[in-house]
């Protein structure tokens, strides 16, 4: 088992290098970059904005009922604006991507390696840790912020809807109490840690799926590995830079 | 088959491959000129497919020397041997097509990345390509949408694109009905003769051997048991080569 663990950590360091090798040399493939940020980015949006605003909803009944037991209603959108943007919302964004990118990065990409096409594209050549791996990460470490802030949007406007069904309050009012006293740190921090969470899911998804034996069993394992070692790792690694944060933007 | 050259387009010497206990190839030395076409022959998992790709540098001998153009591979980084490998096609058992590529974009795929050719001249350079193979009306199709055949000629188009010197076809016939087999047989010697390629054929289908090489190479426990003519092999006395052509051919 420690073997196994030394032994795949070894190999995920020696692949993240020649990524990042690949990554500093000519050419580019900026247009593969742009094709996985449309695949990677627009298409996961939906999904990303649903759950925000789930989130959001259950926040706005769960909060309501807390704090009405101490009588403080009225802390209920600073309660949410706080929780969304400190942590629900970057830790569903990058749960809900390293589902839906990572199976999909993982499956792809095993899939191309097990019919011989990732040995096609070296043969002809070009450098697959280029063209398939950097292109796909980069567009994860790009997307997560992006998405993180429609998963906020989304969550607060469902936060409102949920909590002015039960207590009407204007928008705009239930906006600026959410925000009185919020800072630019507040927001910058907590959204470009999922830069880290999109650097995660990119790496060890392409990873897995650059590794696969096995036929089309070995996809399947591929994928589904994608996605729990993708997932465990974001949240052992939000633990860390939570703490980080604290310390530097107390 | 051509022996002018003083310097053999492609020579490997003592190459030996192994994966843990198992010894795939041990000791393999071979050569061929330019312009010659050499077919290798052998049982399944007698390490064919692992020899061409050890000569494209997809897989790595773990002794050896592998020379490509008189070039020795082995110690060469990934830009030098990119360099090398755009003078090498390589026609994959199962074509291994870009899937989510059309026909077009697949034979496209090495100009995209090493040639500064404009759309047109790009699209141009693949109609030959796709006409050259009898593909010409089917470059709009995805891979899953045309025969096995079709996408081995698609692979074989693929892998001339950049006009290459050496040409790797690993078992180009393989699970193709023998009309097809033919045609393709028929396809690259037209391209042998045009562009007077040095080709290395992995096969188990020895009329399609006999119909493109100028010299077999028969692989056994890893190693050459015997190289030569069609005629010199078929005439040969020993058991495995005797047992080899009786099971594939003779007795057809």
């Amino acid at each position: 088992m420690i073997n196994s663990l030394l032994e795949w950590t070894g190999d995920l360091g020696s692949f993240s290098w020649k990524v990042t090798r690949a990554a500093v040399t000519r050419p580019f493939e900026l247009r593969e970059v742009v094709r996985q940020l449309d695949e990677l980015g627009s298409k996961s949006l939906p999904l990303v904005a649903l759950a925000g605003a789930a989130v959001g909803a259950v926040l706005a009944l769960e909060s309501r009922s807390s704090l009405a037991h101490f009588g403080a209603t009225s802390m209920l959108p600073a309660a949410i604006m706080y929780s969304i943007v400190h942590e629900m919302g970057p830790i569903v964004t990058a749960l809900v991507v390293s589902g839906r990118v990572g199976a999909g990065i993982g499956a792809e990409l095993g899939a191309m390696r097990v019919t011989e096409q990732i040995d096609a594209i070296e043969a002809s050549a070009v450098n697959p840790y280029k063209l398939l791996a950097f292109s796909r990460i980069l567009a994860c470490i790009v997307v997560l912020p992006l998405l993180t802030l429609v998963a906020d949007f989304s969550g607060v406007v469902a936060a409102w809807i949920t909590a002015t069904l039960a207590d009407p309050i204007a928008f705009q009012h239930f906006l600026n109490k959410g925000l009185s006293g919020v800072t630019v740190s507040d927001f910058l921090a907590p959204t470009l840690r999922t830069c880290v969470f999109g650097l995660i899911i990119g790496l060890v998804a392409c990873f897995q799926g650059m590794r696969t034996e096995g036929g089309t069993e070995g996809v399947g394992r591929s994928a589904t590995s994608a996605v729990v070692l993708s997932s465990l790792l974001v949240i052992v690694a939000d633990v860390v830079l939570v703490k980080l944060i604290l310390v530097f933007f107390p | 088959m051509t022996q002018d050259t003083p310097q053999p387009a492609l020579a490997l010497r003592d190459v030996h491959k192994s994966y843990g206990a198992q010894h795939v190839l041990d000791n393999v030395s071979l050569t061929a000129s330019r312009g010659e076409t050499l077919a290798v022959l052998g049982r399944s998992g007698a390490g064919k497919s692992v020899l061409l790709k050890m000569i494209i540098g997809l897989q790595h001998a773990d002794a050896g020397s592998i020379c490509i153009q008189g070039q020795e591979i082995g110690g060469l980084g990934l830009a030098a041997l990119n360099r090398l490998r755009i003078k090498m096609g390589f026609v994959f058992q199962h074509a291994a097509l870009y899937d989510s590529l059309t026909v077009e974009q697949n034979v496209a795929f090495p100009l995209t990345h090493h040639t500064t050719m404009s759309k047109s001249e790009r699209s141009d350079r693949v109609g030959e390509l796709l006409s050259s193979v009898g593909l010409e009306h089917h470059r709009g199709k995805m891979p899953s949408d045309i025969s096995g055949g079709m996408q081995k000629r698609v692979g074989l188009a693929r892998a001339l694109a950049l006009r290459p010197d050496i040409l790797l076809l690993d078992e180009p016939t393989a699970g193709l009905d023998p009309i097809t087999s033919g045609e393709i047989d028929e396809l690259v010697l037209k391209l042998q003769r045009e562009h007077n390629l040095t080709s290395v054929i992995v096969t188990h289908d020895l009329r399609s051997a006999k119909t493109v090489a100028n010299r077999l190479v028969l692989l056994e426990n890893g190693q050459v048991a015997l190289s030569g003519t069609f005629q010199e092999l078929s005439n040969s006395e020993d058991g495995f080569v005797r047992e080899f052509f009786k099971r594939d051919f003779i007795g057809s």
